[in-house]
């Protein structure tokens, strides 16, 4: 199977790829750097002269010039966005080239897995849409919020306005002015709200929270809402492998995981959501408060016993589905928890765990004492940086790609990309 | 509490509660009190019920009840026994006027200031059994018209303005601009991952006062720290739905600046000048969530001030001039005792401090607060009647030289206005911010 990570440079060593303090001689105005997936670009929007930006990858400066560029992001495949702007009219650059239709305004960058293909949200003459690959929906709306995309990238779904209603107009809003808009076409059905959309892994199927009066909550599956009703519910899920749709809703009892319009967990938490599927579909987990402000992580409905005071978050499965990571938060300090075991440091901020191939480490992007760095199971490696970016590991799962940005020997800040061999780290 | 009521009530004017009384049934109404009494309060609103004394010593907390000559039936234990313990009392066998006036009652002549608790002998906290109320009211569906119509924002944008997505965005990049005409390499950082700070204000900020995102996108950069702001929902950190009773929005809204603040993965949130927001993220809506404390620290903007001033982040080239007195929001002083800290930033910025009395945690409400400002023109003028004592005070300030009244609260300001205008005193209100970007060096 074709893997995009078996062609990046896994040579162990550091290499620094551009020298940030040069571009801040060539430039007046350097905004954050931000790296490709595989290390090997680093790129910022810069003022190329006075009233206009571009992006700076590496040595070059994108030919484009812009009133203004915002939101560089890199895809997946190593292509760089940026929502950009001149004359007034926004769109979408990819690696400097333009789409070719232009909007009132444009934002919220989204990405397929495979970086193939790009959505963003756009407004032209006041009216809402999706664009995919720059092309906008046919159908256009008075509002349109919570843009939600498939995993290929070719889907969009978004919560829409459906009726207008005057200001203040509280009557008309309460017999249900919302819906979901699944790739411009919307339900049959409005509702009071709708929130959270979410699309099955193929986009054929949409999902959303929805408030059907101001008082009940249910999901609704492709516009049709369950049976049940509930005080409160939070965002609905697909399951990955069967299409089943899960949400944490309140119940008298507390908050619990429903399937399809059924009790799913017999348990009930002080809160409950955040839930994530294992990659199998077999298993789920959920962040829960056991009791009231400890928190933890569920699953398949039973707590790990280990609890934090400020919050869990980043719920990630490993690659088999026989583990679970998640950051948890306590008195402040940040830490990794893996399988209910916290790791044994603790850390001033913690970014999202990232398994190894084989399910056997965990690596996080941490800071302390102001420095940024990667943790492997707890264990810092030795280098430091101003900023550091989420750690790859490579396909065997013997190194991991550390890209960052480091004061360099010359007091001045420069992006590297180093590959830290796991053996020589770990012992 | 032997005094005679004098009280004479104006029929009610508000479309809202009208029309959503008008759908009641004396079975909807006992149904409704029942499950919200027995469902959703507790030992505490018993014992607060079975506690009070009838004491009286209430009364002269309240700046409603002062400013009606003492009329008992302004008092809060007054406004109490015409809601919610009547309700506790009958068990809900009352009928669509009685909810009626206890909407009024609830949602436009009680702040929530809870000046009265600290003046009970029991502590009583009135403040709760008023919510206690709204929240009947609000499953009753007799809610005021304005303050429903921005709870309903909130519901559909996650903010209480209307705001849409991109005019969010596109507000700050207004502002920045505007601002790159002063600083020219001013930025406002949108969506920057991993800042120290992530600054959030709300929502009349980008629809009305963008003029405090340009003053506040100064400070900060002149301050040199690590800022960013969100260019997703999640950045209004205020909170109608808190006053509404809709508890459930309230949470849902404090869950979307809390996880946008963790998606950020910045180590605080600084907020703006506004005092209810702050109850909203550090005491409210946050255990509704089940959070002990906010996941992200939350400071207000009167600590952020006094943080980058002490450390001497920002200079003061020229302290304001003329005499200003200090108006100490409830929410940030009662709910969270700044009242010192306010007073420091102030002495480090301006001039001459004239104090109001009472001040610190025995200041008078502004009687905006508590979304009493939010329920609209119907209530203008009751608010502004009943806090005539309020405007004594500034009366008083002002005849010993004070010309301008600092106010670290958006909701202060609405309501101190309007006083100011109704009353002739001729005063002006600023923020803090106001202040000390008139006042700080500002760099090239």
């Amino acid at each position: 199977m074709y893997c995009e990570k078996d062609h990046w440079d896994w040579e162990p060593g550091a290499r620094e790829v551009a020298d940030i303090d040069s571009w801040k001689s060539e430039h007046s105005y350097v905004e954050e750097v931000y790296a490709s997936p595989d290390g090997e670009k680093a790129a910022a929007v810069v003022k190329t002269e006075e009233g206009e930006f571009s992006l700076r990858v590496n040595d070059a400066t994108w030919e484009p010039s812009f009133d203004r560029a915002w939101y560089p992001r890199f895809a997946p495949d190593g292509r760089l966005t940026a929502l950009v702007s001149s004359g007034g009219e926004w769109t979408l650059a990819i690696d400097g080239v333009l789409w070719e239709n232009g909007f009132d305004f444009a934002w919220d960058t989204r990405l397929g897995a495979d970086g193939a293909h790009a959505v963003v949200a756009v407004q032209r003459g006041g009216r809402y849409a999706a664009a995919v690959d720059g092309e906008a929906w046919e159908d256009d709306f008075a509002d349109f919020t919570g843009l939600a995309v498939s995993e290929d990238g070719l889907h969009a779904a978004a919560v829409v306005q459906t009726k207008p209603f005057g200001q203040a107009d509280i009557e008309t809003f309460q017999q249900g002015c919302y819906s979901v808009a699944v790739d411009g076409k919307v339900w049959d059905r409005s509702f009071v709200n709708a929130w959270n959309p979410a699309l099955s892994p193929d986009g054929v199927r949409s999902a959303a929270t929805v408030r059907t009066s101001l008082y009940d909550y249910s999901i609704a599956v492709d516009g049709e809402p369950w049976k049940a009703s509930f005080p409160c519910a939070w965002e609905p899920r697909f399951n990955p492998k069967d299409g089943s749709v899960w949400a944490p809703v309140k119940t008298p009892g507390g908050w619990t995981l429903f399937r399809d319009g059924e009790r799913a967990w017999k348990k009930d938490f002080v809160e409950l959501w955040r839930h994530s599927f294992s990659p199998d579909g077999k298993r789920v987990a959920a962040v829960v408060a056991k009791t009231f402000g400890r928190w933890t992580v569920a699953v398949d409905g039973k707590p790990w016993s280990a609890t934090f005071g400020d919050m869990v978050t980043d719920l990630a499965w490993s690659p088999d589905g026989a583990r679970a990571a998640a950051t948890g938060k306590d008195k402040g300090r940040w830490t990794i928890v893996v399988d209910g075991k916290p790791w044994p440091a603790s850390f001033d901020r913690v970014w999202p765990p990232v398994w190894s191939p084989d399910g056997r480490h965990t690596a996080a992007r941490v800071k302390k004492n102001g420095s940024e760095t990667v943790a492997v199971d707890g264990r810092l490696i030795s280098e430091s940086f101003v900023k550091v970016f989420t750690p790859s590991w490579s396909p065997d799962g013997t190194k991991l790609l550390v890209r960052g940005v480091r004061t360099a020997a010359s007091a001045g800040r420069a992006y590297v990309r180093s590959v830290v061999s796991l053996s020589e780290f770990l012992g | 509490m032997s005094q005679v009521a004098l009280k004479k009530e104006t029929p009610v004017s508000d479309d809202g509660m009208l029309k959503g009384a008008a759908k009641l049934t004396p079975e909807k109404i006992r149904e409704t009190v029942r499950k919200v009494l027995d469902g959703e309060t507790g030992a505490r609103l018993k014992t607060y019920a079975a506690m009070c004394a009838r004491c009286g010593m209430c009364s002269d907390a309240c700046h409603f009840c002062l400013s009606h000559d003492r009329d008992p039936a302004w008092s809060p234990a007054g406004k109490v026994k015409r809601t919610i313990w009547e309700l506790v009392r009958t068990g809900g066998k009352v009928d669509a006027e009685f909810i009626l006036d206890a909407c009024r009652i609830a949602h436009t002549e009680c702040n929530l200031c809870k000046r009265c608790a600290m003046y009970c002998p029991f502590g009583i906290d009135v403040a709760y059994m008023m919510l206690v109320m709204r929240r009947i009211c609000h499953k009753l569906g007799v809610t005021p018209q304005y303050i429903q119509d921005t709870a309903h924002s909130h519901s559909a944008t996650m903010n209480q303005m209307w705001v849409k997505e991109d005019e969010w965005i596109d507000s700050l990049q207004w502002q920045e601009d505007e601002a790159r005409e002063e600083m020219p390499n001013l930025r406002i950082p949108i969506e920057k991952e991993g800042a120290d700070i992530m600054y959030s204000v709300i929502g009349p900020e980008p629809k009305f006062r963008a003029q405090l995102i340009y003053q506040a996108a100064v400070i900060l950069n002149a301050s040199g720290v690590d800022w960013t702001m969100p260019g997703t929902p999640g950045w209004d950190n205020s909170d109608m739905c808190m006053y509404t009773g809709d508890n459930e929005m309230m949470g849902r809204l404090k869950r979307a600046h809390f996880d946008t603040a963790v998606r950020l993965r910045v180590s605080r949130i600084v907020m703006g000048e506004c005092g209810h927001a702050f109850r909203s993220v550090h005491d409210m809506g946050n255990r509704w969530l089940g959070y002990r404390q906010p996941p992200v620290p939350v400071i207000h903007a009167v600590e952020f001030y006094h943080e980058i001033l002490k450390q001497g982040r920002i200079k003061i080239a020229k302290k304001f001039e003329g005499p200003v007195t200090l108006h100490d929001p409830c929410n940030i002083v009662r709910g969270h005792g700044l009242h010192e800290m306010a007073r420091e930033v102030v002495r480090l910025t301006c001039d001459e401090l004239i104090e109001m009395h009472p001040n610190r945690e025995h200041n008078y409400c502004c009687s905006a607060g508590g979304g009493v400002i939010n329920c609209g023109p119907p209530f203008k003028t009751s608010r502004v009647v009943g806090n005539r004592v309020k405007a004594e005070q500034l009366f008083a300030a002002k005849a010993r030289g004070a010309k301008t009244v600092v106010a670290p609260c958006h909701n202060c300001h609405g309501g101190l206005e309007d006083i100011i205008h109704h009353y002739g005193l001729g005063m002006d209100v600023k923020f803090l911010g106001d202040i000390i970007y008139s006042c700080m060096e500002k760099p090239e």
